[in-house]
C-alpha cells in the first residue's frame, strides 16, 4: 500500500458526526502514514496540526490524528519526541508551564477546546488525567476519590458521594483491597494500589476521556499487569489514550497506536498493523529495538 | 596491564583515599565541637552571671507599726452630710499624710533591735534596705489599718549595694574610699546576715515589677514583658497575614514576568537591609507623619512588622516550593481550579513550613532592639503599658538599659537575668512551634 492510498482512506473514513463547521479541520498533513481500521469507529477527540513551542524551541511538529472513541489509543516512541507533551495538550495541561504555547486546533466532540468559551475546569472534567507516578493526595483513601465529585458538585448528598466513592474503587479493581481502610491514608498504600487509586480518583468524575502518561512505568511487573487488566475493562466505557514506553504493553492493551519520533506523528493505524507491518521504515526501526 | 597490576594501582591509591575520608570527617567533627563549645561558653557565662540575679539579699524584720510614728488617724469614713468631693478630698489627705510618714524611722528601729550593738547611724543602717521598703510598709497599713501598736514580721529587699556586698559582687579588700557602703553598714549586712536575718529569696519582684532608677534592687521586667508581648501580637496580627498571602500569591498566582522579577529582588534585598534603618523609617513615617505616640508598642510592632515580613515571605515561598509539583497536577488534572489547588492541596501541606516561618520571624522580631531604640523605645518607663498606645519598654530594650546602668556589679547580674528571660520566651516560642509543627505532620 502506498502512502497516498491510506491517507485518502483515512479521510473518507472520517465519521459524519464529527465533522466540524471549520473546514481546516479536515485538512490532514501528508507526512504521516496511516491505516484506517477495519470498523472505523467515531472519532471522540480530533487533532490538526497542532505544534507546541516550549519557549523559542518547538518541541510537536504539525500532529494530526483522530482518536476513535471507547478504545485504547497507544502514543509510542523515544523519549522526547513529544508523545506526552502531545497527550497533555489534549487536557491542556500544557496551560500550566511557563512559556508553552500550543498552536493547531484539537476538538472533543466536535467541539473545539482552546475555544475562549471553553472553560478549563469543565474540559479536564471530561478529559481526566493518571500521570506516570502515582500521586495520591495526602490524605485519606476516601477524601481522594470523593475531592473530584466534590468540587464539581456531582454528589447531592453524603450517600450519593459513598456511592461514587465505592463504584469509583470497584471500578478501579481497589475496592476489596481498600473496603475496611477507607479512612487511612492514600500514601500509605503500595505503589501499584496508589496507582489504582489515582485512576478511580480520575473514574470518580465520570471523565469521558482518560489520559495516562506511562501509568506503570514506576510499578513492579504484576502491579503493571493488574493496570493493564483494568485498562483493558475500563475501554468499555472511556476512551483511554496511553503514553508508554514499553512496546509490548502498547501492543497488550491498545487498539491503535501512534508512532512519535523527534516531535512528528510518523505513523498511526490498529496496533497489530502497525506491530506486524509497519509503514515506515523508522517506525519498523524502533519497534524492532534498533533504535530508541 | 594484568589484572594484579591493575589492582596494585588501586591499592596503592587506596591509603590516601582513605586518609582523605578521614582527615574530612576529622574537620567536620571539629567544626561541630568548636560551634558546641562556642554555645556552651555563651550560656555558661549568661546563666553563671544570670541565676544568682534571681535570688536577692532580703532582711526579715519583725517592724512594730508605732502609734507614736504613724499619727494619721483612721482613713476617713464617709460621713451623712459629706458630698462626694469632700470626702474624695478628705481621702487623699489622708494618703497624703501616710505617704509623709516617717517610715523610715520604723525600719530603723526594727534593724537596731535585730542587731542591737550596731555601731552604724540611721543613714548607714537605712543604706542596706531598699529605699522602696517605707511604701511597702505604707502599703501594709493601708490595706489593715489594724495594724498600728502592733509587731509584724515583714521582709524587705536589701538595697543593691548590700546585695553586691553579701553576694561578693564589690572586691571586699577595696579601701573605704572605693566602697559602695561604708564600714558600719558593712558589718551590720555581715552581722544580720550571719543571723539569718538577711537571707537570698527568690526575687519574684523580677516578673513582678516595672523598671526603677531610685529603688535598682526592686527593678522588674514586667513592663518591658508585656510591651513585648504587645510587639508580638502586632507582628502576628500585621506581618504574618500579609507576608503569608504575598507568599502565596508570587508563587502561585503571579505571571512569571520582568515586574514580579524585580518585586522578588526586592523582597530579597528588604531582608538585608540593616535594622536600624527600619527604625529610621518608622521614626520618619509612624511617629512625624502618622502621628502615632512615641515608645508605643504599636509603633515598635509595626517597625517590626515591616523588618519581618521579607523574612517570611521568603521562608514561605520556599516551603511552597518544596510542595511537589505532582500533587499540584493532580489537582489540576481532576479538574480544580488554581485556587482550589492552592487552598485545598498545596496550603495544607505547607501550613508546616509556614509555621516555622512565622515562628522564625516572630522571634527574630522579639529579639531586635535597634530599630525600637530609634522610636523612642529606650525611654525609662516605669509602667505596665494597659494598651499597645502607652508607653513601653520593650525586653531586649530593657537588656541594653541595665547593661548600661551605672550600677555595674549590680546590673551586670540583672542584665544576664533578663536574658535568661527573653531567651526562655524565645525557647518556649520554639518549643510551641516544634509541637504544633509536629502536631500538623503527623495529620497529613
Amino acid at each position: 500500500m502506498t502512502e497516498n492510498t491510506r491517507l485518502e482512506a483515512t479521510e473518507m473514513n472520517m465519521p459524519a458526526a464529527t465533522i466540524l463547521a471549520r473546514s481546516d479541520l479536515y485538512h490532514m498533513p501528508s507526512t504521516t502514514v496511516r491505516t484506517p481500521d477495519a470498523e472505523p469507529r467515531s472519532a471522540k477527540v480530533i487533532a490538526r496540526n497542532v505544534s507546541v513551542f516550549y519557549g523559542p524551541k518547538q518541541a510537536l511538529f504539525d500532529v494530526s490524528i483522530d482518536i476513535p472513541e471507547k478504545s485504547v489509543t497507544a502514543f509510542i516512541g523515544p523519549s522526547g519526541c513529544g508523545k506526552s507533551t502531545f497527550l497533555r495538550c489534549l487536557n491542556r495541561m500544557n496551560d500550566t508551564i511557563d512559556g508553552c504555547r500550543v498552536s493547531g486546533q484539537i476538538a472533543l466532540d466536535g467541539s473545539d477546546i482552546f475555544a475562549p468559551s471553553l472553560d478549563v475546569v469543565e474540559l479536564r472534567a471530561r478529559v481526566g488525567m493518571v500521570f506516570q507516578k502515582p500521586n495520591p493526595f495526602p490524605k485519606s483513601i476516601y477524601e481522594n476519590v470523593a475531592y473530584g465529585p466534590r468540587i464539581h458538585g456531582l454528589a447531592r448528598s453524603k450517600a450519593d458521594l459513598d456511592e461514587i466513592v465505592a463504584s469509583s474503587l470497584q471500578k478501579a479493581s481497589l475496592w476489596n483491597e481498600v473496603k475496611d481502610r477507607l479512612h487511612e491514608p492514600g500514601t500509605g498504600l503500595s505503589g501499584g494500589q496508589q496507582q489504582r487509586l489515582c485512576i478511580a480518583r480520575a473514574i470518580a468524575v465520570s471523565p469521558e476521556v482518560i489520559l495516562m502518561d506511562e501509568p506503570c512505568s514506576a510499578l513492579d511487573p504484576i502491579a503493571t499487569a493488574r493496570i493493564e487488566e483494568l485498562i483493558d475493562e475500563l475501554k468499555q466505557n472511556f476512551t483511554i489514550v496511553i503514553v508508554t514506553h514499553s512496546m509490548q504493553q502498547a501492543a497488550r492493551v491498545s487498539q491503535r497506536t501512534a508512532f512519535f519520533h523527534l516531535g512528528n506523528l510518523v505513523e498511526e493505524g490498529p496496533t497489530d498493523l502497525i506491530f506486524t507491518s509497519p509503514g515506515e521504515k523508522r517506525t519498523q526501526d524502533y519497534i524492532t529495538g534498533r533504535f530508541g | 596491564m594484568t589484572s594484579d597490576e591493575r589492582l596494585g594501582l588501586v591499592r596503592a591509591g587506596l591509603a590516601a583515599r582513605h586518609a582523605r575520608e578521614w582527615r574530612f570527617r576529622f574537620y567536620g567533627i571539629l567544626a561541630i565541637l568548636a560551634a558546641l563549645s562556642f554555645i556552651a561558653i555563651l550560656f555558661g557565662m549568661i546563666l553563671s552571671r544570670g541565676l544568682p540575679a534571681f535570688t536577692q539579699a532580703t532582711l526579715t524584720l519583725d517592724v512594730h507599726f508605732d502609734a507614736a510614728v504613724i499619727k494619721v488617724g483612721e482613713r476617713p469614713t464617709r460621713t451623712g452630710n459629706q458630698s462626694h468631693a469632700e470626702y474624695a478630698k478628705a481621702v487623699s489627705d489622708w494618703e497624703r499624710k501616710m505617704t509623709m510618714v516617717n517610715w523610715n524611722r520604723l525600719i530603723e528601729a526594727a534593724v537596731r533591735e535585730a542587731a542591737p550593738d550596731t555601731k552604724a547611724n540611721s543613714r548607714e543602717i537605712l543604706s542596706i534596705v531598699e529605699t522602696n521598703a517605707r511604701f511597702e510598709l505604707r502599703d501594709m497599713l493601708v490595706a489593715d489599718p489594724t495594724l498600728i501598736g502592733k509587731t509584724v514580721q515583714v521582709s524587705l529587699l536589701a538595697s543593691a549595694n548590700a546585695d553586691n556586698w553579701l553576694k561578693g559582687n564589690i572586691d571586699r579588700a577595696l579601701p573605704d574610699a572605693q566602697q559602695q557602703l561604708r564600714e558600719p553598714a558593712r558589718a551590720l549586712a555581715d552581722q544580720l546576715k550571719a543571723e539569718g536575718k538577711i537571707r537570698n529569696a527568690f526575687a519574684w519582684h523580677i516578673f513582678t515589677n516595672v523598671d526603677s532608677r531610685s529603688a535598682p534592687a526592686s527593678a522588674g521586667l514586667a513592663g518591658a514583658f508585656v510591651g513585648s508581648l504587645y510587639m508580638m501580637l502586632v507582628v502576628i496580627v500585621l506581618a504574618v497575614p500579609i507576608g503569608v498571602m504575598s507568599a502565596v500569591y508570587l508563587e502561585e498566582f503571579a505571571p512569571k514576568n520582568r515586574f514580579t522579577d524585580l518585586i522578588e529582588v526586592n523582597i530579597n534585598n528588604l531582608a538585608a537591609v540593616p535594622s536600624i534603618v527600619f527604625g529610621l523609617l518608622g521614626a520618619a513615617v509612624f511617629i512625624n507623619y502618622f502621628r502615632l505616640p512615641l515608645s508605643a508598642p504599636l509603633v515598635g510592632g509595626l517597625v517590626l512588622s515591616l523588618m519581618t515580613l521579607p523574612t517570611i515571605i521568603i521562608a514561605t515561598r520556599s516551603a511552597l516550593r518544596a510542595v511537589p509539583p505532582s500533587l499540584r497536577q493532580a489537582a489540576l488534572g481532576l479538574g480544580a481550579s488554581k485556587t482550589q489547588t492552592v487552598f485545598h492541596h498545596v496550603l495544607p501541606v505547607t501550613y508546616p513550613g509556614m509555621l516555622t516561618a512565622t515562628i522564625i520571624g516572630v522571634a527574630q522580631a522579639l529579639g531586635e532592639t535597634a530599630p525600637l531604640l530609634l522610636i523612642g523605645m529606650n525611654a525609662f518607663v516605669a509602667q505596665v503599658p494597659a494598651t499597645p498606645l502607652d508607653q513601653s519598654s520593650a525586653l531586649p530594650v530593657q537588656i541594653f538599659l541595665w547593661q548600661g546602668n551605672e550600677n555595674r556589679n549590680f546590673f551586670e547580674a540583672r542584665t544576664s537575668a533578663a536574658i535568661i528571660v527573653l531567651l526562655g520566651l524565645m525557647l518556649t516560642l520554639n518549643a510551641i512551634a516544634i509541637f504544633l509543627r509536629s502536631r500538623l505532620e503527623k495529620r497529613t
